[in-house]
């Protein structure tokens, strides 16, 4: 037992030696400002990675490298700082996030920090940059809570509209349809078991209710689902003329099929994400007439450029949703710190006020929120259009009944 | 040996007083890192309660963990702080017995995936309750407290833990543990109360688990179930406690510490290659390591002794060859 | 539609089948718990998107390439890493701690691995995603393919392992580890060959379901699962087992997601799974006493 005593005696050290090691970790010492330092936390691994992947991580990479080959950012001075970049992998744990960015904010003492990828991640990391006073240019996030949270939290900024604001547009647009006698009043819905299908499947019950729509089907399925099967032939043996499913990019793949191998060609079919890559519909002709949210005006050159100089750079074309919104909130936040520097709160200030030339065009944000956004989009001739808003420059006009499914 | 005792005590006091200061002296990065700590060694302390001596590598800690964060996201408007962790403990218990009742019987691997198939019917379950019968998904916490608090609060639990795991280890039911770990046969024809006694445990280690998800969810203002049910909890867990030495009561905190540093060090340093690096860890554990750093180091000792021809070999009960 | 629910399920069982063939393979006859196994199938999965995209090969040629380079790949992986283990282990109880680790492992390098090859995306294409039509219900040929390829891989070895000198041996080793060599069975051969074959099925049957399931780097582990329980519910080593617990579990997916709801269907396999292991641990047809 004496030995046996002392052992736990040192094990005692060796772990509060271990913990103090790492806790008295060098802070970064004051210096002659020669770099901008830009840090961010997003899935690079785990659950989310999927998603990160595609509208988050190529848009920073693209972004950095174009401030890179511009000579770095400029100031109000119009001098220019070239940017030093930290990035963490969050491994799409919430409590991973959280701590990277107070590593970012406290330890790195980056200037500013790009926000992670997902709803519940913004949110988790939300009070973080409110309480170090940095500007949360929120983009992958879909909530209906936005104003609620701008209030909450002033320095973030909402860009990708909230559920209400995509079933609302879906039903105005299919009321239309159905008043010119395109299509019929009945809907089948499916919806994932996740947070970003429940917000959108209730908000479009109320919008379809309030369209006058009777919904005859209506199911959740579980993430991690493969078989869409059942959800097929159930809402084929329904009469809705329309289908519609929030779903996520590996059901939306599996969705489509599904309805073709089941010959399932509902007039209308709007499915979730997945639908707005290019790997959807870019040269698929069984892409045609499938809606969703998101979209582009095809006549916007500066969107056109970019989309050109992102498949150029990351081997890899943009979706046609988040991607260019993501692009276009880096494009504002270079474009502030060029008219007010780098104080934050300034920057935060020029975020909420100032109009930006962006890829979308000219940008400006409402109550710290993005309003202008293509709501439905359609892919017509091998390019994902935005249909609505109708009065929106550059909308196109949505083609119904959907094409017939073409043998492959 | 009582001044021994005292003395020990009198140490592992300081160091948690100097543990809860800390926060006065370090930023908000390293009180992250603090509550990460705290919460990694009261997870895999607690695993080690239970799957220590009786050798049942439970993968349910994340269900248990999930319960707590969801517990607090679903009553923290309703009912004050200290109820809501009373909830959730209770809740935990709950669950635990009703599994442990049912599944304790279970060997093997078959023990390993029911944990795991368990902790994935929770997710469901919660999932399909809350899409259909209060109809959001995401849940929001808003509490009044900063990262502080919640250390203190898992720094408590874990000195708790390390207490309780400490008592049991000198206690009879320490001892009929480890002989049911060693044999379930003769610790049957001992007169040890097999079933009440791994029940016992089972349910102890529950509850902490469920207190620390319960402790941790207000950090994260948004809960769903991918974010709180998080398989990737259950694994570290397990890694940490077994790297340390399931069978020591500073096993698992001695794996904790350096593991948690680590993956820290790697996902700021090596976000590309993170997932390969850890991979090859993992398997140099298991070939260089398979007993626990603990053992390993004891191994080591106890070689250099009887080099030196210094008689005595400390044998702690069931620590020698920990799992073989 | 009780008719379309019925096909519908056993064309999913069909794929359930086909991915735990393998791996009842590696854990009852090698007893090596493989984690990583999900990992292989990926592995197969991004071969075959490669090998069509890049070289516009189609994805049934592909398995000629594929399925022999996963049974190299696992033959190597059991002579690396798993047969230090074999040895060193005293018990059943220790190899599958120390497997169950060691492959978690393993897991990540491979995960790793492609992800810095691939990326982080989705990686989707589609092969024979066309309607047959099987007693008035639509399947997918693609489905229905995976469906087949169980069928005649479970009914062809099970064939061989019950008719041949071959299949003696092996199931010797599965039965009887310890006592298969008094009879001149080299058990370490056997088992890494039975380790390979499992990984060669696990290489199949990723290039089939790469031709209608959207995959990414990091979505292995859900097929180990599904794997996994149909292995436990089939009883371990048994291929027939694994063979109807597959297109049960197909079925009853289907029938939920038909019937009750599609929210329940992963809640009723894990519910089903788990009511299964406490009531028959040894498995739907495995034998009682182990």
């Amino acid at each position: 037992m004496k030995s046996a005593s002392r052992r736990r005696l040192r094990d005692v050290f060796l772990s509060a030696g271990a913990v103090m090691t790492v806790l008295v970790g060098a802070s970064a010492h004051a210096q002659e400002r020669e770099t901008i330092k830009i840090g961010y936390a997003v899935s690079k691994t785990g659950a989310n990675a999927g998603g990160a992947g595609i509208t988050t991580i190529p848009n920073y990479q693209l972004w950095i490298n174009d401030v890179k080959e511009a000579g770095g950012l400029e100031l109000p001075d119009g001098s220019k700082l070239p940017i030093e970049v930290i990035e963490y992998d969050d491994r799409s744990s919430a409590e991973e996030v959280v701590r990277a960015v107070e590593r970012l904010a406290t330890q790195d003492e980056v200037d500013f920090i790009l926000p992670p990828w997902g709803t519940g991640f913004n949110l988790a990391v939300a009070p973080l940059f409110d309480r170090f006073g940095y500007p949360q240019l929120a983009v992958s996030s879909v909530t209906d809570k936005a104003p609620e949270f701008v209030e909450r939290w002033p320095r973030s900024y909402w860009m990708l509209g909230g559920g209400e604001d995509y079933t609302d547009a879906l039903a105005t647009l299919l009321a239309e349809q159905r008043d010119a006698g395109t299509i019929n009043g009945k809907i089948a819905m499916a919806s994932v078991a996740d947070g970003f299908g429940i917000d959108l499947v209730t908000a479009a019950r109320a919008s379809f209710e309030e369209a006058g729509f009777e919904t005859v089907y209506d199911k959740t399925y579980p993430v991690g689902t493969s078989d869409f099967s059942p959800i097929v032939n159930e809402a084929a043996t329904t009469d809705a003329d329309t289908f519609v499913a929030f779903s996520y990019p590996p059901d939306t793949f599996a969705l489509t099929q599904q309805a073709q191998v089941s010959s399932y060609n509902p007039k209308v079919l709007y499915l979730g994400v997945g639908v707005g890559f290019p790997v959807y519909g870019e040269d698929k002709p069984n892409a045609e007439g499938v809606m969703s949210l998101g979209g582009i005006a095809p006549d916007n050159e500066s969107n056109m450029a970019y989309r050109k100089r992102h498949k150029e750079l990351t081997g890899q074309g943009p979706d046609y949703w988040g991607s260019v919104i993501t692009y276009a909130s880096l494009q504002m936040l270079q474009e502030a710190i060029k008219r007010v520097g780098l104080d934050r709160d300034k920057v935060s200030e020029e975020l909420s006020n100032g109009t930006f030339e962006t890829v979308l065009g000219e940008t400006k944000l409402e109550d710290n929120q993005l309003r202008t956004l293509w709501w439905t989009g359609q892919w017509q001739d091998g390019v994902f259009v935005g249909v609505a808003p109708q009065g929106r420059s550059g909308a196109s006009k949505v083609k119904l009944p959907k094409a017939a499914w073409q043998a492959q | 040996m009582t001044m021994r005792l005292a003395f020990g005590f009198s140490l592992a006091a300081a160091a948690l007083a100097a543990l809860a200061f800390a926060p006065f002296y370090v930023g908000p990065y390293q009180v992250g890192l603090l509550i990460g700590l705290a919460g990694y060694v009261t997870l895999s302390s607690a695993w080690a309660l239970f799957s220590g001596p009786t050798r049942y590598v439970s993968l349910a800690t994340v269900a248990f963990f999930g319960i707590g964060a969801y517990t607090v996201a679903a009553l923290n408007e309703i009912l004050p702080y200290p109820l809501v962790l009373l909830a959730a403990a209770g809740v935990g218990l709950g669950i635990a017995l009703i599994v442990g009742l049912s599944t304790l019987r279970l060997a093997g691997v078959y023990f390993v995936i029911f944990t795991f198939g368990l902790a994935e019917l929770v997710r469901q379950l919660v999932t399909w309750y809350e899409v259909n019968v209060t109809g959001t998904l995401g849940r929001y916490i808003f509490m009044s407290f900063g990262p502080e608090e919640i250390y203190w609060q898992l720094l408590a639990l874990m000195a708790a833990t390390l207490f309780v795991s400490w008592c049991i280890g000198r206690s009879r039911l320490g001892l009929a543990l480890k002989i049911i770990g060693d044999d379930e046969v003769v610790a049957a024809h001992c007169g040890i109360d097999i079933a009440r006694t791994k029940l016992a445990l089972f349910a102890l280690s529950a509850v902490i688990i469920t207190l620390v998800g319960a402790i941790q969810a207000p950090r994260w203002t948004y809960i769903e179930p991918g974010i709180v049910f998080n398989p990737t909890v259950s694994f570290l867990t397990l890694i940490m406690a077994l790297l340390g030495g399931a069978n020591r009561l500073w096993g698992p905190a001695l794996g904790a510490v350096p593991l948690f540093l680590l993956f820290e060090w790697l996902s700021a340093n090596f976000p590309d290659h993170y997932s390969i690096i850890l991979g090859l860890l993992f398997i140099a554990i298991v070939f260089i390591l398979p007993g626990g750093v603990l053992a390993f180091v004891e191994r080591a000792l106890a070689h250099s002794k009887r080099v030196t021809g210094n008689a005595e070999r400390v044998r702690e009960p069931g620590t020698a060859e920990a799992r073989q | 539609m009780l008719m379309t629910a019925l096909i519908a399920g056993l064309v999913l069982g069909g794929t359930y089948a086909l991915v735990a063939m393998g791996l009842t393979l590696q854990y009852g006859i090698a007893r090596i718990m493989n984690l990583a196994y999900g990992e292989t199938m990926i592995t197969a999965a991004f071969a075959a998107f490669i090998l069509q995209s890049a070289l516009g090969l189609n994805p049934i040629a592909d398995l000629l390439l594929i399925v022999p380079g996963g049974f190299l790949l696992s033959w190597a992986i059991y002579a690396l890493m798993m047969r230090p283990l074999v040895t060193r282990s005293r018990d059943r109880g220790a190899l599958e701690i120390d497997s169950i680790l060691a492959t978690f492992g393993l897991l990540f390098v491979i995960q790793g691995v492609l992800l810095v090859i691939f990326g982080a995306n989705y990686m989707s294409y589609s092969y024979l995603n066309v309607p047959v039509s099987i007693l008035g219900a639509n399947v997918a040929a693609n489905r229905l393919l995976a469906l087949v390829l169980a069928l005649a891989i479970g009914v062809t070895l099970y064939l061989l392992m019950t008719r041949t000198r071959w299949g003696t041996t092996i199931r010797a080793v599965a039965v009887a580890p310890q006592s298969a060599p008094l009879v001149g069975i080299d058990v370490n051969r056997t088992a890494r060959f039975a380790f390979a074959l499992g990984g060669a099925l696990a290489a199949a049957g990723g290039v089939v379901i790469s031709m209608y399931q959207t995959f990414t780097a990091t979505s292995g582990v859900v097929f180990t699962m599904k794997a996994l329980i149909v292995v436990i519910m089939g009883g371990v080593g048994n291929l027939l087992g694994a063979l109807s617990a597959g297109l049960i579990l197909g079925m009853v997916e289907t029938f939920v997601a038909t019937y009750v709801d599609p929210g329940l269907t992963l809640a009723a396999t894990y519910g089903i799974f788990l009511a299964l292991l406490l009531w028959r641990p040894q498995g739907l047809f495995g034998k009682a006493a182990r």
